[in-house]
């Protein structure tokens, strides 16, 4: 039977065993007088039989459906003759699709060596053992759970604390799972990256500074090896981050100051949604506006004063990135401006000095490290930020400050790198992994000291 | 006295250049305003003025005779014979009908190519619904070549360049006086999926994969937040094993999508085995991202239910689980729903995390369940704008405008809730 075909199995049999373990209480507290002589409400026996039929159930289902195909996989290989063995992971995953289009009837038995066709019908045979088997197990344990659910339908048993922890381990596991993904995370990019530093040293990683990828199908070609330096990618991150926060930073901050201090309530209740429409707009449409309006406009304008900008400039990806952020600035801006107490603003004013003033002198540097914290998330999210690079600033590895120039990002390269069919386990494919986690864990430090800062200045006035 | 007042024309003078420079300061704010709305209003207008025509479709009408000894068609329901028919030939002399005189080999060539190359297709498809049609005559709304539908809507725009010859340049403009060439509603935008022709690619393929991979993110992200938030607000004791959560949680709130999108790759498609580019995995991973989002507004929507209440409950005997699902989920739930839409709607246009996970892939079918490989509308945005022919661009615009109007109007959602169900205690 199909997973989903189980899954619709367990959701019948947990509202029967619902109402059954429902009635079973009814009938148990009958002769007591009534269900206040139960420890719990009849609901929650009803609750605990339906959890008891529904989780194991789908444990285990999950289980399986997460590990039938690779234990799977194992076997058919190993029952291959020992001389027919594929020697690397790559050939493995060869011979495995093989074997599979041959079971699914899409590549004739004929066409493939014996062995594959051989394995193949073993693979069959495993398949439809284990899809029985698994439905019988997971049939089985719904059924035997609810039934022992049932038979603890019992007055002294208090059913309602049973089900309170089930939820509350629930509940937990939930916010464990942020843990999860990070752990997911650290693990999916840690391993590659290991793999990728076993074939290129980690210090021509971080310090050369050619990016080329490409490696050769021959051996003997030209520029068969690709080189991995990251620094040309790293400059290019910089340099359409750091224009992107020269757009952001000045506008987003002076239009927090004046939305909090001299707009009236209802131009701030109207431009305040308007300017956050800026942060909700997805990022492919920047990334189209900044490559088929910006970058042309840029180039044009470019030529006309006597530059040559290429195409695709860092220039247009910048900006656009800093139209973008514009928003994340200016309402961290807001918050932490009106954090800082009236009491300061009023004292200010009293002495004399001009609202200006009051802003530049007092507020500004009392809500300064607030507004340094909220720079950082902005400048992470613009390190981190893919589609507008994508689409605008190229591919070439330039090592340039030149704002007209094509530069390419650490996001773009992995973008590229792993979209389309990707060669197995080649440099090329880990490379993209071991970019990955240099971002995260830039991005991640910066993260950790934003949110330290604006954490500890808000406490300062609380 | 002299001292006096030669600081008090001291202040006065002073004083003209500071309210001077409190009016400029007031001028950098509106300035930042102004340049931060202007780039929301030039962004609209540049996708509106590339994307209104995406909306239009260019036609050719023609009434063709569908003659069987022309098509070497004489049973339309066999498969075969209809694999070897010529459903070109007609249109052609229908063409020619309309234009008398273009008869030479390199004419007839030239009349073809104002045609889609999937007319072929309407005819053969028309025939086999309809097979006592053959050897009648009927009207055909063709699609027409996506050369032509350029110089129909962009002749006069500079930047379209017109691949037409001047011979077809001018059939096209006769043909547009006599009606045969019009142009109506896009409606095989909405009902089509992506082809490699911009005449016949629509969206209604990336909308569903959307509406699935939603689907599959709601369903995951939307429970488990709300029992995150609840066991943190209600349930977590003060100890490291919960800071270590929460500090788990604003990190993964920040980190870059596109670390998602590895994340699934290697886990979920290298790891489980599980299909590339399929609403399932799309819908895993966004769910994973849009989390914390979830969570953090949900905490805020819980911390927001007065302790009072609580108190209340509990006073008459209601356990701690019984408070929380009884009456503080109840009453967070505007506020959780709030930041789940917006949660969603960032979800519903990311695209770098589905790019990895193979969501690019060309795909012409509509999906037709969770496990069939799909797109979704930002990615098929991304495809289009990224693509050589002139016809995408206008398509990309009006898919943009489609993602936007699906964003606005689940923010206006949430704006809407917020007002309508928010509470003052």
């Amino acid at each position: 039977m199909q997973t989903a075909h189980l899954l619709l199995l367990i959701l019948v049999l947990t509202p029967i065993a619902y109402s059954l373990a429902l009635m079973r209480s009814k009938a148990v507290a009958e002769p007591l007088g009534g269900i206040r002589n139960l420890k719990a409400l009849p609901f929650y026996y009803a609750a605990r039989a339906a959890l008891w039929c529904a989780i194991p159930a789908l444990i285990v289902l999950a289980l399986w459906a997460a590990f039938e195909s690779k234990v799977i996989q194992g076997i058919v290989i190993a029952s291959m003759p020992m001389d027919v063995w594929p020697d690397s992971a790559g050939r493995a995953s060869l011979v495995l699709s093989q074997i599979s289009n041959v079971a699914a009837g899409s590549l004739n038995a004929n066409n493939v060596p014996e062995h594959i066709a051989e394995a193949a019908k073993v693979l069959e045979g495993l398949r439809d053992r284990s899809d029985n088997f698994k439905a019988m197990l997971v049939a089985l344990i719904a059924v035997l759970g609810a039934a022992f659910a049932w038979t603890r339908v019992m007055p002294h048993i208090n059913a309602r604390e049973n089900v309170e922890r089930t939820l509350r381990w629930f509940f937990f596991l939930c916010a464990a799972v942020a843990v999860l993904t990070t752990a997911g995370i650290v693990f999916s990019v840690l391993f590659e990256t290991l793999r990728f530093f076993e074939k290129v040293p980690i210090t021509d990683f971080l310090f050369s500074t050619s990016w080329s990828p490409q490696t050769a199908l021959r051996a003997d070609q030209v520029g068969s090896d690709g080189a991995f330096g990251v620094i040309p990618l790293f400059t290019g991150t910089l340099l359409i981050s750091a224009i992107a926060l020269l757009v952001a930073v000045p506008t987003g901050l002076l239009s927090a100051v004046y939305l909090s201090e001299y707009a009236s309530k209802r131009a701030r209740a109207t431009i305040k949604p308007l300017m956050e429409m800026l942060a909700g707009i997805p990022t492919v449409v920047y990334g189209f506006f900044a490559a088929l309006t910006v970058a042309p406009f840029i180039r044009d304008a470019a030529a006309i004063i006597g530059l040559e900008a290429s195409s695709q400039s860092a220039l247009a990806a910048g900006l656009v990135m800093g139209i973008m952020i514009i928003p994340f600035v200016s309402s961290l801006s807001d918050d932490v401006i009106n954090a800082v107490p009236q009491a300061m603003r009023d004292g200010s004013l009293a002495l004399g000095a001009t609202q200006s003033e009051t802003m530049k002198k007092v507020i500004f540097p009392a809500a300064l490290p607030g507004i340094i914290g909220g720079i950082l998330l902005a400048a992470s999210r613009a390190i981190g930020e893919t589609m507008i690079v994508v689409m605008a600033a190229g591919l070439a590895a330039n090592l340039t400050a030149n704002p007209l120039e094509s530069v390419t990002t650490v996001t773009v390269q992995i973008a590229t790198l792993l979209v389309g069919d990707q060669e197995f386990d080649s440099a090329k494919t880990l490379s993209a992994f071991a970019l990955g986690a240099l971002l995260f864990i830039v991005t991640l430090m910066l993260n950790v000291v934003a949110l330290k800062i604006v954490r500890k200045y808000r406490e300062q006035y609380d | 006295m002299t001292d006096q007042r030669s600081q008090a024309e001291i202040v006065r003078r002073s004083l003209k250049k500071r309210y001077r420079k409190e009016r400029r300061f007031r001028v950098y704010g509106m300035v930042a305003i102004f340049i931060a709305l202007a780039s929301l209003v030039i962004l609209f207008a540049d996708i509106i003025n590339k994307g209104h025509t995406g909306f239009i479709k260019t036609t050719v009408t023609l009434d063709v005779t569908l003659d069987s000894e022309q098509m070497y068609l004489t049973d339309p329901t066999d498969a075969e014979q209809r694999s070897m028919a010529d459903f070109i030939a007609p249109i052609i002399t229908a063409l020619q009908e309309q234009i008398p005189g273009a008869e030479s080999a390199a004419q007839t060539r030239e009349l073809r190519a104002l045609v889609s190359s999937y007319a072929a297709n309407d005819i053969s498809d028309r025939l086999r619904a309809n097979p006592e049609l053959l050897n009648t005559t009927e009207t055909f709304v063709f699609q027409a070549h996506d050369q032509v539908s350029v110089y129909v809507k962009h002749a006069d725009n500079p930047k379209y360049s017109i691949r037409l010859s001047e011979q077809q340049q001018q059939w096209v403009d006769y043909l547009q006086e006599e009606g045969v060439i019009g142009t109506s509603f896009n409606d095989t935008l909405f009902s089509r999926g992506d082809s490699r022709e911009p005449g016949n690619a629509g969206i209604l393929g990336a909308i569903v994969g959307s509406l699935l991979t939603m689907l599959v993110t709601l369903m995951i992200s939307f429970p488990m937040g709300i029992a995150a938030a609840v066991y943190l607000e209600e349930f977590a004791p003060q100890n490291k094993i919960t800071d270590f959560i929460e500090v788990n949680i604003n990190n993964l709130a920040a980190v870059p999508s596109i670390i998602f999108g590895l994340l699934g790759l290697a886990v979920f498609i290298s790891l489980f085995g599980m299909p590339r580019s399929v609403p399932v995995v799309g819908g895993l991973v966004l769910a994973l991202m849009t989390l914390p989002t979830i969570i953090i507004s949900s905490r805020a929507a819980i911390k927001a239910v007065p302790p009072s209440i609580r108190e209340a409950a509990e006073g008459i005997g209601a356990s701690k689980m019984q408070v929380v699902l009884h009456h503080v989920i109840p009453l967070a739930m505007p506020g959780m729903l709030t930041g789940s839409i917006i949660g969603m709607a960032q979800a519903l246009g990311e695209t770098a995390p589905l790019l990895l996970i193979g969501m690019v892939a060309f795909i012409v079918d509509v999906p037709e369940g969770f496990f069939d490989s799909a797109t979704v509308l930002p990615v098929q945005i991304y495809l289009w704008a990224s693509s050589s022919e002139q016809g995408f661009v206008e398509l990309a615009s009006a898919g943009i405008m489609v993602l936007l109007t699906f964003m606005i109007t689940m923010n206006a959602l949430a704006i809407w809730l917020r007002k309508r169900l928010e509470r003052r205690w």
